[in-house]
Parts: structure tokens; C-alpha cells; sequence
């Protein structure tokens, strides 16, 4: 038997996509049942998207004060509880999925496998290593409950169909009081989230200031892109941290990506190695960014987007 | 505080390009650059600002690995720890492994905080400090970019994917390090020299942890498929030709 729980990932009380992609990777082992669990101090709304999840067999609610905010520490030993009867534990490989999972899987005494890429059978499993520079196929021994995160570029969201039953659950857990969330300072935007987008812009070192980023958004808002950046444009503080790219950021997979002043360091690279088509602009011809792109220009950026810009009806 | 453990791992150096051996057993390491992963040397330098800044005693480093870790643990202390463990073994060792080598000298040692990076850039596996705070049982606060200390307690500030999440956790903790938390200091000369001073102790691995096993077997290794090369276009209008060729504009 092949029971597969999948911890949802919520954006406040919404379902994050990230789910169905864990969904999506979970289907290719041949499930007996893919069991969806929510965690949240008001479970009801992301509980119902997930059902709807075509695959889906059943969503567990674990709806509780505590669980409130996503706290690693406190969400931890509850999910642990729940995985009993489990043999596939599965996580996103965001942010929340790579605070999470680990701490679970110690907790059930067991090894993680860090972003599924490819399902090889039930206990194989193919992950990039080395900023993706190699993939490594590994197999994880009868016996064992397998707790994995899923990368999110490398799987389409599972879509809906499903009409799952929602039970809550009950479970003996210790809730620590350790950890505290304080806030969430998110960058509001009005542009397409960056790891969901169609269409993604860049800016890297060469857009050269925050105020030069406006000739990227104009960009991106006449396509209707989402917007990202390079490790070098963050650093620099000309966005925020949360619109970074690359090994240590963002891995995305969007149809198309348009790197604007991006030289292209093989951590930037293995950020956007799944996008469909990928653009560069860049004035060094030489840039290690055009051994990858698909269309390459050379030439002055300032000229190049702003012209680009105006020409796209 | 007392004592800051911060736990470093050798890796490929980040600029070295890798290639994977032709038999798909690994990838090639013979006569290539080893460095500090470049996440802990952030712990360190965080560390060693603590200190520094007067909140922290001591600051150790620790690695587990052959003989040849040696190597990093005198960075670390070159850069300015007190002291450094090196855990000994010739085996590879795992996330899970790493994290109970690391609570058995956290029984001994008792440190007030652990740092370390968020992600090893070889396996970028992002597990140990999760589940060393699991072990522990003690508060994580991981892919940190600020980090304040006051009364038994640290305010981390967490770059998440939907912007900074700021937590607080009672401490003793661990604490891993995202890329701008701080910028690593430059090592002198003088102070390597002064490094070669400093006490380094070795610890085994097997007297720390008793089940080392290999939780997941890695099967093979294999270069990824390359893209194939694009075209080079010579003007806007061509390049918004290429593109509505493909249906990406309209």
C-alpha cells in the first residue's frame, strides 16, 4: 500500500499552488490514496479547494489557534502524529515546505528527500544537487516512511475534479511555546505572484539602481509578467529579497522569462533552467547567460526594454 | 551568552564547475578547490559579531568530515573562532546523521545558540539545523537575515517567499543563515598564522552517534540535458518577431 499525506501550504487561508503540485507528484507513484492535511486556526476555505483536487482522497483539518501562523516548531510534532499509517509524507519546496518537512522527519527518525524532481517508482526518486548542475537518482530503503519535499518547477498544479470529504482531526501532540510569530512583512503587489506566473522580467546588476527597476515593471506590466530579479539586483537593494531567482531563491518555471542586464551565474542559471523560452538582454556578448537563452540581443538595455516596451501592442 | 557552536561543512567551492564522472558514481573532486560552504561562513561571521558586540563568550566550530575538514575549521578560526571539534569519519554522512553528531555535542558543549547555514551547496539538501532543532527539541528559526539578541531571546527576521517573517524564539535555538544576513569577513594573513595556535579537537563520529546509516542511497549521478544553444537576434523588431513565432506576444 502506497498512503501518501501531502501538508498543505496556505497563503493566509487560501490554498497555496504548491499543493497541487504535491498532489501532481504524488499521482505518478500510484497511489492507493493521496490524503490531504491543512493546518490552520480557520481551515475551512483552503480545506475545500483541496478537495476539489482531482487525486485527492480525503483532507485532514488540524484547526487550532496555535496553528495560526506556520511555525516550524509547532506545526512540526503534529504532522509527525499525523503521518502514523503513512508511507509517503510530502511537502512543497518553498520556503514553508523546506522550514517544515526536515523537522518532521527527524521527528519520525527518518532521512528527507529534498525536491523531487521525478518519480523513478514509489521509493525512487530523481533531485538536482550542486544548484542543478547534477541530478542524482536516489532510492530510499524498504521499511522506512518516506518524507520529501516536492520541487514545484519541475511538476504542473493538479487540477480540479475531485470531490474529497473534509474530517477534522484529532491528534496528541506537544505544542511548544518556544517559538512566537511576531509579523509578515510582505511586498504587496499587483503583478502576477513570480513562482505562478506565465511570463516572468528580470532585472539584474546591470538595470543599476532601484529607480532604473521602473523600465523592468513597465515591461512586465505590458506583458503581464510577474517580476524577478538576480542575487546581485537584491543585494544590491535595488528589490526585495523575495523576488530573487536563482539556487538560494526562486525556482520557476514560466513559459517565458525575459533576463534583462543578468550576466548569468549558474546559481541565477539553475533558478530558471525549466522556463520555456528564455530571453536575454545583456551589452556583454559574452555573458554566460546567451549560452543558455534562447533569443539573445546585445546591447544597451535602456535602449533595448523602453523601445521593446513601446513596440509590444 | 556563554557559547555560540557554529557548525561548518567543506564543499566544492561555489566558482568551481561541476562535472559528473563518467561512470555516474559521483561527481569529480580530485584536484578541485574546497572551501567553507559559503552559508556557514556567514554563521561564522554572525557568530563571531555576537562576540564581538559583547552578547556571546566563545564562539567553536565545528565539522564533521575525513581528515581533510581540518582545512575549514582553521578558516573558521582564522576568521576569529576560539576554537574548533572536528567530528571525525571517512563515511558519508547525512542530514539525519549530521544532526545527531551535532545534539551529542550539544550534551556536552552546551551552547547557547547554534548557527548554520541554511543549505550545503553540494547536496542543497536544506535539512540539518531543522532537524537538529527536531532532536533538540528546541526553537528553529532558519533562512535568517537579522538576527537581535535580548534576554534569553532572539527576534530573527526570515526571508520567506512571500517577503521577511519576523519570529521570536527562547533560546537556546538554531539559528540558519540566508545569504544577506551579513557579508563574511576577509581573512589575514596574520591571522592565520595565529589560527595554526588555536586548539582543534577530534572527535569520532561513531563514539557521537551510533546509527550513522545512509537514510536515502544515492543510485547514480548524471549531467543534466543541456538547453539546446538559441539564437542570437540583432534588433528589437526581430526579437518580437522571434517571439510572436512562438505565440509567447501578441
Amino acid at each position: 500500500m502506497t498512503k501518501v499525506l501531502i501538508v498543505a501550504e496556505l497563503d493566509g487561508h487560501a490554498l497555496n499552488s504548491s499543493t497541487r503540485k504535491c498532489v501532481a507528484c504524488a499521482a505518478k507513484l500510484g497511489a492507493d490514496s493521496i490524503d490531504v492535511l491543512v493546518l490552520s486556526d480557520n481551515c475551512a476555505d483552503a480545506a475545500k479547494a483541496a478537495a476539489a483536487i482531482d487525486g485527492v482522497s480525503k483532507v485532514l483539518t488540524l484547526e487550532a489557534t496555535h496553528n495560526s501562523a506556520p511555525l516550524a516548531a509547532v506545526l512540526a510534532p503534529q504532522i509527525a502524529a499525523a503521518a502514523e499509517g503513512y508511507t509517503h509524507v510530502f511537502g512543497p519546496s518553498t520556503t514553508f515546505g523546506k522550514d517544515v518537512m526536515p523537522r518532521v522527519a527527524a521527528l519520525l527518525g527518518v532521512g528527507q528527500v529534498s525536491d523531487i524532481m521525478s518519480v523513478e517508482s514509489a521509493r525512487s526518486f530523481t533531485r538536482p544537487v550542486y544548484a542543478g548542475n547534477a541530478l542524482l537518482s536516489v532510492s530510499v530503503p524498504e521499511g522506512k516512511t518516506i518524507v520529501a519535499t516536492v520541487r514545484t518547477a519541475s511538476w504542473k498544479d493538479a487540477a480540479d475534479g475531485g470531490n474529497a470529504p473534509v474530517e477534522a482531526l484529532q491528534v496528541n501532540a506537544p505544542i511548544p511555546t518556544h517559538t512566537r510569530f511576531v509579523e509578515l512583512a510582505a511586498a504587496a503587489s499587483e503583478r502576477p505572484d513570480l513562482q505562478t506566473a506565465k511570463k516572468v522580467i528580470s532585472g539584474g546588476r546591470g538595470v543599476g539602481s532601484a529607480e532604473n527597476f521602473d523600465i523592468i515593471y513597465k515591461l512586465a506590466d505590458k506583458l503581464g509578467a510577474g517580476v524577478g530579479a538576480s542575487r546581485a539586483a537584491v543585494d544590491a537593494g535595488y528589490v526585495a529579497n523575495d523576488m530573487q531567482v536563482g539556487q538560494t531563491g526562486k525556482i520557476i518555471a514560466p513559459e517565458l522569462y525575459v533576463a534583462i542586464g543578468i550576466s548569468g551565474a549558474i546559481q541565477h542559471l539553475t533558478g530558471i533552467k525549466d522556463a520555456g523560452t528564455i530571453v536575454a538582454i545583456n551589452k556583454d556578448p559574452e555573458a554566460p547567460i546567451f549560452e543558455i537563452a534562447d533569443i539573445g540581443l546585445v546591447g544597451d538595455l535602456f535602449e533595448i526594454v523602453p523601445e521593446l516596451e513601446g513596440k509590444l501592442g | 551568552m556563554n557559547k555560540i557552536l557554529v557548525c561548518i561543512k567543506r564543499v566544492v567551492d561555489y566558482n568551481v564547475r561541476i562535472r559528473v564522472k563518467p561512470d555516474g558514481s559521483g561527481v569529480v573532486t580530485d584536484g578541485v578547490k574546497m572551501s567553507v560552504n559559503p552559508f556557514d561562513e556567514i554563521a561564522i561571521e554572525e557568530a563571531l559579531r555576537i562576540r564581538e558586540a559583547g552578547n556571546a563568550q566563545e564562539v567553536v566550530v565545528v565539522s564533521i568530515g575525513d581528515s581533510e575538514s581540518q582545512q575549514q575549521l582553521r578558516t573558521g578560526l582564522a576568521m576569529g573562532a576560539d576554537r574548533a571539534i572536528l567530528i571525525n569519519t571517512d563515511s558519508e554522512v547525512d542530514p539525519l546523521a549530521a544532526a545527531r553528531a551535532f545534539k551529542a555535542l550539544i550534551d556536552k558543549e552546551s551552547p547557547d545558540l547554534v548557527i548554520m547555514g541554511k543549505q550545503a551547496i553540494d547536496d542543497d539538501c536544506n535539512q540539518t539545523g531543522q532537524m537538529l532543532a527536531a532532536l533538540w527539541d528546541r526553537p528553529q528559526a532558519t533562512f535568517a537575515s537579522k538576527l537581535e539578541l535580548s534576554d534569553g531571546k532572539a527576534r530573527v527576521t526570515r526571508e520567506v517567499d512571500a517577503g521577511l517573517e519576523t519570529i521570536e524564539v527562547d533560546l537556546p535555538a538554531v539559528v540558519t543563515t540566508d545569504l544577506r544576513l551579513n557579508e563574511p569577513r576577509y581573512v589575514k594573513l596574520p591571522d592565520i598564522m595565529k589560527a595554526k595556535k588555536k586548539p582543534l579537537e577530534t572527535l569520532q563520529l561513531a563514539e557521537l552517534v551510533a546509527d550513522a546509516t545512509l537514510q536515502v542511497n544515492a543510485n547514480n549521478w548524471a549531467a543534466p540535458e543541456a538547453r539546446s544553444k538559441g539564437v542570437m537576434v540583432n534588433s528589437v523588431d526581430e526579437l518580437i518577431s522571434a517571439l510572436r513565432d512562438k505565440g509567447l506576444v501578441a
